[in-house]
């Protein structure tokens, strides 16, 4: 969906911020860029719709050349979010998610249904908070409007930078889940810009590390902590952190086996590091599990530690 | 320990702003309320309320000062302090149109009876309190303007109704009505139009600036300087270059430019003006938040839709801050111009110097004070409507 092709930014004589840099994200695939501050991501995520302009190197949409188009028309096709949001605040909710609905001109009725329809997506009662203004919301209603805003036109991509980086940590893993079950229902490719290594393994189908405007490694959560391709890629997917964040990729019902557990059950979709945590915080060797409220087995503790451990046949580096 | 609490419970019960404005209320009181003099240049006597009035009416007065006493000094709800001050701003001034009547002799059409300055600071004192009332009362901007829309009908129906026409400002007025029109045309010309010149010419200014960093300093510290100029300096100081283009630029005589007159008055007003818009403009469009801008451009806005769509809406309550104190100050300047034939209210005032008579110079004066007074409210209250829609914040 997205090709990005020896793509380079210099500024005078200083170093590249983007240096060389060739990807590629998939359609329907959410692709988080992870670095440090000053590792050229938000560089690069602003050449893709050419907020940036690059110095070298081309960007492909759907196969098409960006350059064919001019800016601003470029950028009504594709989605942006930015950090804190970054809504109008002399407009109302509605007007804010119309904006490039407005700008293509679409019909009044069409914006206004689209609106709702977003709305009721992010759901927000579109009656309730339709005509309120910016101010007038919570930090994650905001949030949750800033991104509606991006997908108003049906973008076939979705750019975010540092999207949840103004929420609280509680607000922010309800709008990561979110952002993730919307993806998932559109299908929209999303190419979402962090510096939280845990978000990025939570979102990204693929996670892009950079390093002073390089890539470093692409590739999937599970192969990057399998086999990180750099000191600095291990250093960044956490030493320590590491079985945590792989159990974190799984569902309980991939681990699930034949059997009974005692005490409090736990819900087949939840993620396998929350399993871990209720076992060891309950003192428990294996945990029920239910689906919709039934029965289909147990995960144990033994099965959480086989699948920390880094795949058979892998040397643990 | 009871004993002490009781006079310090008393002493939370006084409004202390208050007390001051009822202090200064007494000494207005206790001040000539109105002076009368035998013709128009010479000194008048100053007569007290009980002596300038008909007994009637001076007990009238003197009763709704006490009343206006107790309101201003005790802890009452600010609505009942704004009655009190309007009230008794309303009453003095029928009164003061009454005292006329009553000290002018008949048939005498050279005596002539002014507000003293009992009047003043009683009408003072009672403004005060109505207008500290009216802070307090939070009133919304559209409220606001109501009451000075009732106000200003209330002053129009005083002097339509005669009850003024007693007084010296009136017969003032009375031998040059034509021509206080006139100037005032020429006053609000003078001081609106060179407002809407500079702002014309200031936002386009204000937004170059902002766009091009270097120029902001050295074109902000050339507007400075000319802001420093004394008004009538600048007056003067334009009526060589205008002079010279009106007798060598083919057509500039007849677009009205010469080097005294309107011309220079007006390009003087525009150029006191520059500063405030100039300024204002880079610092609003400063303080858009640049996440916002950056939004507008990411999601497609073109310059010109980001500039009129975004921008320049939410730097609108700090420029209008700046056209509104231009505003007020060019009402004021523009008096001056008077002194170079550019006309105006300033005609009255520097006559009446000149004559020394002071009926002459209030008869400027006031309109003056008025209008800028108006203009000020209305440009507050329209910056207030304004950030208020930009920010307004929740009433959950």
């Amino acid at each position: 969906m997205i090709r990005v092709e020896t793509l380079s930014k210099r500024y005078g004589e200083a170093p590249p911020v983007v240096d060389d840099l060739s990807m590629e994200v998939a359609a329907g695939e959410i692709c988080a860029v992870v670095g440090t501050s000053g590792s050229g991501k938000t560089t690069l995520l602003r050449m893709i719709n050419r907020l940036v302009e690059p110095s070298a190197g081309r960007v492909l949409i759907a196969g098409e050349d960006t350059r064919n188009l001019r800016g601003h028309e470029l950028r009504r096709r594709i989605g942006y979010v930015i950090q804190g949001h970054g809504l109008f605040p002399h407009w109302s909710v509605a007007d804010n998610i119309g904006t490039v609905p407005r700008l293509l001109r679409w019909k009044r009725a069409a914006i206004d249904a689209r609106v709702d329809e977003l709305l009721a997506l992010f759901g927000m009662e579109p009656a309730t908070y339709r005509d309120r203004r910016p101010a007038e919301l919570s930090g994650g209603q905001q949030q949750r409007v800033g991104v509606a805003r991006a997908l108003a036109a049906r973008p076939d991509v979705l750019l975010m930078d540092e999207p949840f980086g103004a929420l609280d940590p509680v607000i922010r893993g309800r709008a990561q889940d979110e952002l993730a079950a919307v993806q998932a229902r559109l299908g929209t490719t999303v190419v979402l810009v962090t510096h939280d290594m845990e978000e990025a393994v939570r979102l990204g189908h693929r996670i892009a590390v950079m390093d002073a405007g390089r890539l470093l490694q692409c590739a999937t959560p599970a192969e990057m902590m399998a086999r990180p391709a750099t000191p600095f890629v291990e250093a960044l997917v956490g030493g320590a952190e590491r079985p945590f964040r792989l159990l974190s990729l799984d569902r309980v019902e991939a681990a699930v086996e034949p059997g009974e557990a005692d005490g409090p059950p736990i819900d087949a979709g939840a993620n396998l590091r929350e399993a871990l945590s209720a076992c060891l915080w309950s003192g428990r060797d294996a945990l029920p599990v239910e689906r919709n409220g039934q029965r289909i087995g147990r995960v144990t503790l033994a099965a959480l530690r086989r699948r920390a451990a880094p795949e058979a046949g892998t040397p643990a580096p | 320990m009871p004993v002490l609490a009781a006079p310090a419970a008393a002493w939370r019960r006084v409004d202390r702003l208050g007390v001051l404005i009822a202090l200064v209320a007494c000494l207005g009181a206790a001040l000539p309320f109105a002076l009368f003099r035998a013709n128009r240049i010479v000194p008048g006597e100053g007569l007290a309320i009980a002596s300038a009035l008909p007994s009637p009416e001076a007990a009238l007065l003197g009763l709704a000062v006490l009343a206006f006493l107790a309101a201003a000094a005790l802890r009452v709800p600010p609505a009942v302090k704004l009655a009190a001050g309007a009230g008794l701003l309303a009453l003095a001034c029928v009164l003061v149109g009454r005292s006329a009547g009553f000290l002018t002799p008949p048939g005498n059409g050279f005596a002539r009876v002014a507000p003293g300055s009992g009047f003043w600071t009683l009408g003072f004192a009672a403004l005060l309190l109505a207008a500290d009332a009216l802070v307090r009362l939070r009133l919304p901007p559209l409220a606001r303007v109501t009451v000075l829309a009732l106000a200003l009908a209330l002053l129009g129906l005083l002097l339509w109704s005669g009850a003024w026409d007693g007084l010296s400002l009136l017969k003032e007025y009375g031998t040059r009505a034509e021509r206080f029109w006139a100037e005032g045309r020429r006053h609000v010309a003078l001081a609106f139009g060179s407002v809407a010149a500079a702002c014309l010419v200031g936002l386009p200014l204000g937004l170059l600036c902002h766009r091009i960093k270097p120029l902001r300093a050295g074109l902000l510290s050339v507007l400075n300087i000319l802001q420093t100029v004394p008004s009538i300096a600048l007056f003067g100081l334009l009526i060589g270059p205008l002079a010279w283009v009106a007798a060598n630029v083919p057509g500039a005589r007849a677009l009205g430019i010469s080097g005294i007159g309107a011309a220079p008055a007006f390009v003087a007003l525009v150029g006191y003006s520059l500063l405030p818009i100039v300024s204002n403009t880079v610092v609003g469009l400063a303080g858009v938040s640049r996440s916002v801008v950056e939004a507008a451009r990411g999601m497609g806005m073109r310059r010109g839709q980001r500039l009129f769509r975004v921008e320049l809406p939410l730097a609108a309550p700090v420029i209008l801050t700046g056209i509104r104190i231009v505003l007020v100050q060019n009402i004021g300047i523009a008096t001056v111009a008077a002194l170079i034939g550019g006309g105006g209210f300033g005609v009255f005032v520097f006559q009446g110097v000149g004559q020394t008579a002071m009926d002459l110079v209030l008869l400027g004066a006031a309109p003056t004070v008025l209008l800028a007074f108006a203009a000020a409210v209305l440009l507050d209250a329209a910056v207030e409507a304004l950030s208020g829609s930009n920010f307004r914040e929740a009433a959950r």
